[in-house]
């Protein structure tokens, strides 16, 4: 009882120890450890299935030139997740704006450009599509949070628009011969890093410091968890929303910048199974659904394991469509193990019974 | 009567005929009843696809795999009586897919039910199985030669005339079985226990749990009878298309679920009606298949849809807004 006492008053320091400890870091989360062990697990699974292919430093960097853009949009995915929403439009927000910085290159950097005028154009581009992003989302944040629509459906409408604006807007053809300069981003590498992967730790680390190291995250995670309470509790819901919604925009733009410069066209309807994939990413990766909760790290892994699986997939043959079938199959069974887990607690009954 | 006036249904029908009218005046072969019957064909298996999505949103959840279920059962089905050579009644196909779109239906209820889990994730993530399985398993090759009775009742004509320019215009039998599921849910949601279930679960589950509702019982039922129906609607497309083709149906889902949601269902479940449902389908239906005799390009189908759900929810949540606001205002 007294050892109790003691032990309450001791304020809890982890936050401030700057030291990482990793199996600490496990330990807080048992749905991190659990992600942590399947994301393992899968990895040993395939280096043992196909030790050759999979297990080679060429799938190791088409890997990492591969897994940044559905974890960009996962991200995206956990946000609006978290404010107990979801963004169906993040694919298209992602197409729209792409094949909007796509036009601006395509028309106005001529063939004979030289270097600075096209990086000039390029950048402006990139700024174009990164406005365009936060303004989509601010439309859905604004239906969403001041006039009251449902976020599936608020997303669901602005999906439907956004990709109908893409095809109007290109007569549903693709765009392509972006410069090189810029084709350089999706395929290049930075000191024998690739650039997506770059620009994916840029985004959890801008991530990880909105939501842990500044009011927004305790206001989104309070929000998600209880909306009239946090409304009673002097947050601006609306503002919160907004801001939600226009960051995730933003996250999806940038997505489709690094998809366009990957593939080095941009198309109206591409990529549309992203929605299941980043949906699914983020419901692994232990983001509540209901809203409320979700961490920045589970989303990194999901993304890995769900990497790992597709590139072994791939390195044993097996079609796309058997992907889909595992997919599903693996969101399934993390989320009813995620519901029984709590009930079963194995470490508890192992005490009382001893 | 004045109640009347104020309900969704009445604005959507208001909404549809002032569609009917402009596009009417602009081309005159839209009230031909070449294009009419055009018009209703095409809802055949949408209408089925509609009664089952605003089941399904009336009992607080939501649903996306109903396309999957409907390919996964047709597509199964017709592959089994084509390796059985079957020549037996036209009622067994729908039967057999029916049966195999109920097991599926009853996976998501059980999931939902048992597991308490999201209604949006659990369908996402098993129409991905459903038609990953399919087309991994059962084959992604269209079947062109159906069994010789799903030939001939796709070839059956419920009515049949020749207009005045000499086209043969007609429905296909299966616009009966829709008309069936139609009056049955109907029916079932308004007068029997279980549709006032549905409705109780919708609405609040917890008061529906204390009245003594088994909610488990519910869910399991709702969505079990939505694949039922799906199966059904499968079938009913392979015979209306003439061939099975596994990927013809996926990706309706959403529009699906815009055209229950502009008809006034509630997407936080507990209200919603037959009509509205079908008025909805009517008016997206509409705007499919007559854009274009307006002279609209095709490609702007998309942003019209995507518009008209914002702006139709958007009103719905004001309206409800603002009866919120007045019940408040009694109560201070």
């Amino acid at each position: 009882m007294s050892n109790n006492a003691l032990k309450r008053t001791e304020p809890d320091l982890s936050h401030h120890d700057l030291s990482f400890s990793f199996s600490r870091f496990l330990k807080s989360d048992g749905n991190l450890t659990r992600l942590f062990i399947i994301m393992v697990f899968v990895f040993i699974m395939m280096s043992i299935l196909s030790p050759h292919t999979f297990l080679s430093i060429d799938s190791f960097s088409s890997m990492a030139f591969q897994f940044p853009e559905i974890g960009i949009l996962a991200l995206a995915m956990m946000l609006t997740m978290i404010s107990g929403g979801i963004d169906l439009s993040i694919v298209g927000t992602a197409n729209l704006t792409s094949i909007l910085a796509a036009m601006v290159m395509v028309k106005f950097i001529p063939p004979d450009a030289s270097a600075g005028i096209s990086i000039l154009w390029t950048m402006l581009a990139v700024i174009v599509s990164m406005v365009t992003g936060m303004i989509c989302g601010l439309l859905n944040g604004f239906a969403v949070g001041k006039i009251g629509i449902p976020p599936i459906l608020v997303t669901l409408g602005s999906m439907q628009l956004y990709m109908g604006l893409a095809v109007v807007l290109t007569k549903g053809q693709a765009i392509t011969g972006l410069p090189a300069a810029f084709s350089g981003i999706g395929n290049g590498s930075l000191a024998g890093i690739p650039v997506p992967l770059i620009l994916f730790a840029v985004c959890i680390a801008l991530m990880y410091i909105l939501l842990n190291r500044r009011p927004y995250g305790i206001k989104l995670q309070l929000l998600g968890t209880n909306r009239t309470a946090s409304r009673y509790s002097g947050i601006n819901n609306t503002n919160v929303l907004l801001k939600t919604y226009a960051i995730s925009g933003l996250l999806a733009a940038i997505a489709g910048l690094v998809i366009i410069a990957h593939t080095n066209s941009a198309k109206a309807d591409y990529g549309t199974s992203y929605i299941l994939q980043a949906i699914l990413i983020a419901v692994m990766g232990g983001v509540n659904p209901n809203g409320g909760f979700g961490k920045i790290a589970g989303i990194v892994m999901a993304v890995l394991t769900l990497q790992f699986l597709s590139s072994g997939l791939n390195a044993l043959h097996v079609g796309n469509f058997f992907k889909d079938f595992i997919w599903g199959i693996v969101l399934i069974l993390v989320m009813v193990i995620n519901v029984l887990s709590p009930k079963i607690k194995w470490g508890r009954r192992r005490h009382r019974i001893t | 009567m004045r109640k009347r006036f104020k309900t969704t249904e009445f604005y959507v029908a208001i909404i549809i005929l002032i569609l009917f009218t402009v596009i009417g005046s602009q081309n005159g072969a839209f009230f031909s009843s070449a294009n009419m019957f055009d018009l209703i064909r095409s809802s055949i298996v949408p209408g089925i696809f509609v009664i089952c999505t605003m089941m399904v949103i009336i009992s607080g959840g939501i649903d996306v795999s109903f396309p999957a279920i409907a390919t996964f059962s047709m597509f199964t089905a017709t592959k089994i009586l084509m390796l059985l050579h079957f020549e037996g009644p036209v009622v067994v196909p729908f039967i057999l897919a029916g049966l195999i779109g109920l097991c599926l239906g009853l996976i998501n209820g059980l999931l939902i039910a048992f597991f308490k889990l999201p209604t949006l994730i659990v369908t996402l993530g098993t129409s991905s199985i459903f038609s990953g399985f399919l087309l991994t398993f059962v084959g992604s090759r269209q079947i062109s030669n159906l069994p010789k009775p799903l030939e001939e009742f796709g070839k059956m004509q419920f009515i049949k005339f020749t207009d005045s320019d000499g086209i043969v215009i007609g429905l296909p039998m299966s616009v009966l079985i829709t008309v069936a599921v139609v009056i049955l849910v109907a029916v079932m949601m308004k007068y029997t226990m279980i549709g006032r279930g549905i409705y109780a679960l919708g609405g609040d589950p917890v008061s529906a749990e204390r009245i003594g509702f088994s909610l488990p019982f519910l869910q399991c039922f709702v969505y079990g009878f939505v694949g039922l129906l799906s199966g059904i609607a499968g079938m009913i497309q392979t015979t209306m298309m003439r061939s099975s083709n596994p990927v013809d149906l996926l990706g309706s889902e959403l529009l699906i679920i815009a055209a229950v949601v502009l008809g006034g269902v509630r997407i936080t479940g507990g209200h919603g009606t037959v009509l509205g449902a079908l008025l909805g389908l009517l008016l997206i239906v509409t705007i499919q298949n007559s854009l274009i005799l307006i002279g609209i390009p095709s490609y702007w189908q998309r942003f019209v849809i995507g518009a008209l759900i914002l702006v139709g929810t958007a009103i719905a949540a004001f309206q409800m807004k603002r009866s919120t606001a007045k019940q408040t205002s009694i109560l201070i």
